[in-house]
């Protein structure tokens, strides 16, 4: 890929998200009293993350069944409230067996 | 005087910058993985310092998106910034002058944010220059050895690795989700529209950048909507 297209989306990234960071502390001394705009913000990463994941997850290995399988640990792990990072090897590993396993069986 | 030394901070984000290491390794093996050179790789993470927007930027990166796609993306996805820095912004003493705003809001992310704001009374500049130092090691050195060690790995690791990102959002979405059904709600709105997007025929013309802003927009108004979040206004002076 082009490292000069490269950085010229990472410079694009970096000003915007340094830009939301550093506008409001500059700028605003008050705190935002719309309920409503908080309660949006509140809601928007994991409107953020959830669109993010489902349906892009389902193409995320070599094959459907395998991610499928990967969503279901990873479901489960985050149920039952473990960590990041425990979450995402246990989704991991799981769908490594399931890819072993389809290769050898079929 | 200010109240907490950079010691004290230093400290408290330690454990901060362990928990970036993680995540930041798993990044910089995705992003080598799909091909993205290593010192690049290293130049997105000191230059955002931001989990989600990276990962988001990344796959836009891949999929060939526009400048104007990317920067209304990064302004969605990190649009809840703004809030932490304008509360950020209250909880700061006076030695935080308006040089110092600008290079302290840099370093907002949702955990250095969380901690800072639950100290007792107002921060100043050397606590926040403490508390920032190691998250951004962290988040710097975990991006450099994920996206080396990645090309010693082999095929079969790394194609697993695709599915860690995703895993991750949804250790992030459903502990919440569980507690409160109107998180549940949201991120249900939000997947509903974005398989919508995906697999009817007219609306999967749109780029994938803006159908994320758009089911994100829909599914959090909805929210705000329906269940308003408390607000705790513990007495303000």
């Amino acid at each position: 890929m082009d490292s000069l297209k490269l950085i010229a989306y990472t410079l694009v990234m970096a000003a915007v998200t340094y830009l939301i960071r550093m506008l409001p502390l500059v700028v605003f001394r008050k705190k935002i009293k719309s309920r409503f705009i908080r309660s949006f913000l509140y809601y928007i990463p994991y409107a953020v993350l959830a669109a993010m994941t489902i349906p892009a997850i389902f193409t995320s290995t070599a094959n459907v069944y395998s991610a499928i399988a990967g969503l279901t640990v990873a479901l489960v792990a985050a149920f039952f409230e473990r960590s990041l990072i425990t979450v995402a090897i246990s989704s991991c590993v799981t769908v490594l067996i399931f890819e072993t396993i389809l290769k050898t069986v079929f | 005087m200010q109240k907490y030394s950079y010691l004290q901070g230093f400290k408290d984000g330690i454990s901060i910058g362990l928990g970036y290491l993680s995540v930041s390794f798993t990044f910089g093996m995705l992003a080598t993985s799909s091909g993205i050179p290593v010192w690049i790789a290293v130049f997105i993470s000191m230059s955002n310092l931001t989990s989600a927007g990276q990962f988001a930027g990344l796959s836009l990166m891949l999929s060939g998106g526009s400048f104007f796609e990317m920067a209304i993306t990064q302004l969605v996805i990190n649009m809840r910034y703004a809030l932490m820095s304008v509360s950020l912004s209250q909880k700061l003493d006076k030695s935080v002058t308006l040089l110092h705003r600008f290079a302290i809001s840099f370093f907002n992310t949702d955990e250095i944010f969380a901690v800072s704001s639950g100290k007792d009374g107002e921060v100043g500049t050397r606590y926040m220059y403490g508390l920032v130092t190691a998250p951004f090691i962290g988040w710097t050195l975990g991006t450099l050895f994920g996206a080396a060690l990645n090309s010693f790995l082999p095929e079969s690791i790394r194609s697993c690795l695709g599915i860690a990102i995703y895993a991750m959002f949804i250790a992030i979405v459903i502990p919440p989700a569980k507690k409160q059904k109107a998180v549940a709600l949201v991120a249900a709105i939000s997947v509903v529209l974005s398989c919508a997007f995906s697999y009817l025929p007219l609306l999967k013309t749109v780029s994938s950048g803006f159908v994320i802003i758009i089911c994100s927009v829909v599914a959090a108004t909805v929210g705000a909507i329906i269940k308003p979040i408390e607000i705790e206004d513990k007495e303000e002076s």
